[in-house]
């Protein structure tokens, strides 16, 4: 799928001395009257989504300078979330923020909302193999932050209060599902509407001069423009729960370790608890779920401790490589800790969810972006998903704010095709790499165990390939 | 409208800068203005470069900014402003833009292309006309003139400048943008960008009416004018974008101020 995209972006740059050759967006059968549109508010920009990643995109238009007189529309089929303190027990939900991230949460004012209530950082991520005695670990050698775990409940509420500091610009619209849409014809021969038609559930219209669809990976906007998707659906569920430790410990690390049926992950909370994303089978996945707490509790510690997918042949080359390793870098790797056992279970806090992989082929068309999970789905395995698309976000509200500092009509597709061009690029290697791994760890097959030992403990030896 | 295509076929007799060659070649294009990938392509991704020149041109002469509309409170003239599209980018930044094309099938395209938008429907209109036509009207009316690919098609330059004289208020600003004329940009701009590549419709321009940058400063400092910035541009045909560039064998900017009654102009905003 990389390669065909490449081939498209190279089409896409020869076709620059005329038209472009591949295919408009079919005309729909129905299009807009202008006398019938005119009755319907105008938005320059409107966000269908209020996830994190549709809520981020629209607060971070809101406090962008050369927005100021724009208006703005947030479309989110939920009610308003938003807290002054949180409850006590933390939620399932959880998201592992990179430092990018928070700098660019900060930007617009959330981040300091989210420090205020609730969020753990960590130091270190120690990751290793089931089979094998391989690890890895990372850490920042000046001991800053390698990430952040928050709620997502804690995300959307920061979210909430930036959007209401902008209210004059922003208009959210809360338990609004938008049924329809409808896209403009080219715009050089028009006498019906050249905007975007959104239609509401209640049955209310509103035009755009930009859709941003980010409603999932189920995306409705992706799927009435058309956009091909390449989608795969992993056999895997991933279970969450929120676990009690059974001591207090200074819970600074990320665990995970990857079993032949999926990576099993501890994220911290607090001092005491823990966040579960534990990878595995549907059938395994619903088991889980199902049996009784000490069982579940059981389950967790001993796939975190048990060794019983060693086999020696494996430890012994793993041994060997190591002693290898040392008479190049005498320093070696970091010194291995033990993940925190568990004592229990926070009571409700189990579920499961299907994974799956996804990659829209285009994210643009003229007037429409795509972000977030609309975008592309991956694996949790490596707490990527909403940081990528926070990164789309950082990546678009750069190109349409330099676009209205130019006077640029926002809905043309010349800057929305360079947001394209950065994030593919940047999505699509993430995203194999991510994919590649999760294939590579699901076997027990002895030689790509070896070769994955080597390769973990080879690249925690020698920091330039972390 | 008779009445008014016999006034002007009297006017294009006499000395004015509408030539009745160039309003037929335009006339053929007159609904292809917005299609960004058509034969305007190049003159859409111009905007990239031409609009910042204008906006931190006069961002940088004027002490008041407005959060999101750095141009407001503008009066800007478009001369010859074609399908409008430096009209709208100006007028979305907040300036009030006057467009002017004396190709009436230009206007009512930019009418309705702009129709559709309330804020630039209020802040943009267009008149089919000349420059002279609205002189006697407009004296000393614009804080800025802007002539954008204009100056190559004009009959009388000289007319053209005293004209933009007259309508600019004293210590406003000209923009303006055109092509050389070398035997660069010959190859360039007329075998390569026409006959060749076709980023130009073929027959739009004449070499004998490119316009040198020397002698267009020495008519603009004799009428009233004092360039202050003469910036060179370069097309590249293969990502189709504009970028500045140190020669001006080919298409350069200037950026002009009218002097100011005591002959000098000073350092305050238009």
């Amino acid at each position: 799928s990389s390669a065909a995209m490449a081939a498209a972006r190279g089409w896409r740059l020869l076709a620059a001395f005329g038209r472009r050759p591949w295919a408009r967006p079919r005309a729909p059968l129905r299009s807009v009257s202008a006398a019938a549109a005119a009755a319907a508010p105008l938005y320059d920009v409107v966000v269908s989504g209020g996830g994190m990643v549709g809520s981020a995109m629209a607060a971070a238009l809101g406090h962008d300078i050369h927005f100021h007189g724009k208006k703005i529309a947030l479309l989110e089929a939920g009610s308003r979330k938003e807290y002054d303190c949180m409850p006590d027990t933390y939620s399932n939900r959880v998201s592992s923020i990179s430092p990018g991230s928070a700098t660019f949460l900060s930007s617009f004012g959330a981040w300091d909302h989210v420090c205020s209530l609730r969020l753990k950082p960590f130091r270190r991520m120690q990751v290793w193999d089931a089979c094998s005695e391989a690890m890895i670990v990372f850490e920042k050698d000046d001991l800053d932050d390698m990430g952040y775990i928050v709620e997502n409940d804690v995300i959307m509420s920061a979210l909430t209060k930036q959007l209401d500091a902008v209210a004059d610009r922003v208009e959210v619209f809360y338990k609004s599902r938008a049924v329809g849409y409808t896209w403009p014809l080219p715009s050089h021969s028009c006498d019906t509407s050249p905007w975007v038609q959104v239609e509401l559930a209640d049955g209310r219209r509103l035009q755009t001069k930009l859709l941003i669809g980010a409603d999932g990976h189920n995306s409705v906007v992706r799927k009435e423009a058309e956009i091909q998707s390449i989608e795969h659906r992993y056999d895997q569920s991933a279970v969450v729960a929120t676990l009690h430790l059974s001591e207090a410990t200074d819970n600074n690390v990320a665990w995970q370790r990857f079993l032949p049926t999926g990576p099993i992950a501890l994220l911290p909370l607090s001092d005491t608890a823990s966040s579960l994303v534990w990878s595995t089978s549907h059938g395994h996945a619903s088991e889980l779920v199902a049996m009784d707490e000490e069982s579940f509790v059981d389950s967790i510690n001993s796939a975190f401790w048990s060794n019983v997918n060693h086999s020696d042949f494996i430890d012994a080359a793993g041994a060997t490589f190591r002693s290898a390793l040392a008479l190049l870098r005498p320093a070696g790797s970091g010194a291995r800790q033990l993940p925190p056992s568990v004592a229990q279970v926070a009571p409700g806090s189990r579920a499961a969810f299907p994974l799956g992989l996804g990659h829209a082929t285009h994210y643009v068309r003229p007037r429409l972006a795509l972000i977030g999970d609309a975008a592309h789905r991956v694996h949790p395995l490596a707490g990527q998903g909403v940081n990528l698309g926070f990164g789309d976000i950082a990546c678009l509200a750069h190109h349409l704010s330099a676009a209205a500092f130019n006077g640029s009509d926002l809905g043309s597709l010349k800057h929305l095709l360079k947001f394209e061009t950065e994030r593919q690029r940047h999505n699509v290697s993430l995203m194999a790499a991510i994919d590649f791994l999760k294939r590579l760890y699901s076997t027990k097959l002895t030689p790509l165990v070896l070769l994955r030992t080597w390769g973990l403990q080879a690249t925690n030896a020698l920091p330039p390939l972390k | 409208a008779l009445f008014r295509l016999a006034v002007r076929r009297l006017l294009s007799t006499s000395r004015s800068s509408v030539d009745s060659t160039e309003m037929r070649k335009f006339q053929l294009l007159a609904h292809k203005w917005w299609d960004e990938e058509g034969e305007f392509s190049a003159l859409h991704s111009m905007n990239d470069i031409r609009v910042p020149f204008i906006r931190d041109t006069l961002l940088s002469m004027s002490s008041n900014y407005h959060l999101g509309s750095p141009l407001s409170g503008v009066k800007i003239l478009d001369v010859g402003c074609g399908g409008g599209l430096l009209s709208e980018p100006l007028g979305r930044l907040g300036a009030s833009v006057t467009g002017i094309d004396p190709l009436e099938d230009n206007i009512r395209t930019a009418d309705q292309h702009k129709s559709f938008d309330p804020v630039l429907a209020e802040r943009v209109r267009y008149k089919s006309s000349s420059l002279e036509e609205i002189v006697e009207e407009s004296m000393e009316t614009f804080d800025v003139i802007v002539a954008s690919e204009v100056l190559e098609h004009v009959a009388d330059l000289e007319t053209f400048i005293k004209c933009c004289s007259q309508v600019l208020k004293p210590e406003g600003s000209l923009f303006i943008t055109t092509i050389n004329r070398t035997q660069l940009s010959y190859v360039l701009g007329i075998v390569v960008a026409e006959k060749i590549l076709g980023i130009v419709p073929e027959g739009t321009h004449e070499w004998e009416k490119f316009v040198p940058p020397e002698e267009l400063e020495h008519l603009l400092e004799s009428n009233g004018f004092s360039v202050k910035a003469v910036n060179g541009m370069l097309y590249n045909p293969l990502w189709g974008s504009w970028s500045w560039t140190e020669s001006t064998s080919v298409n350069y900017a200037v950026h002009a101020v009218r002097r100011g009654a005591q002959g000098e102009p000073g350092q305050g905003e238009p």
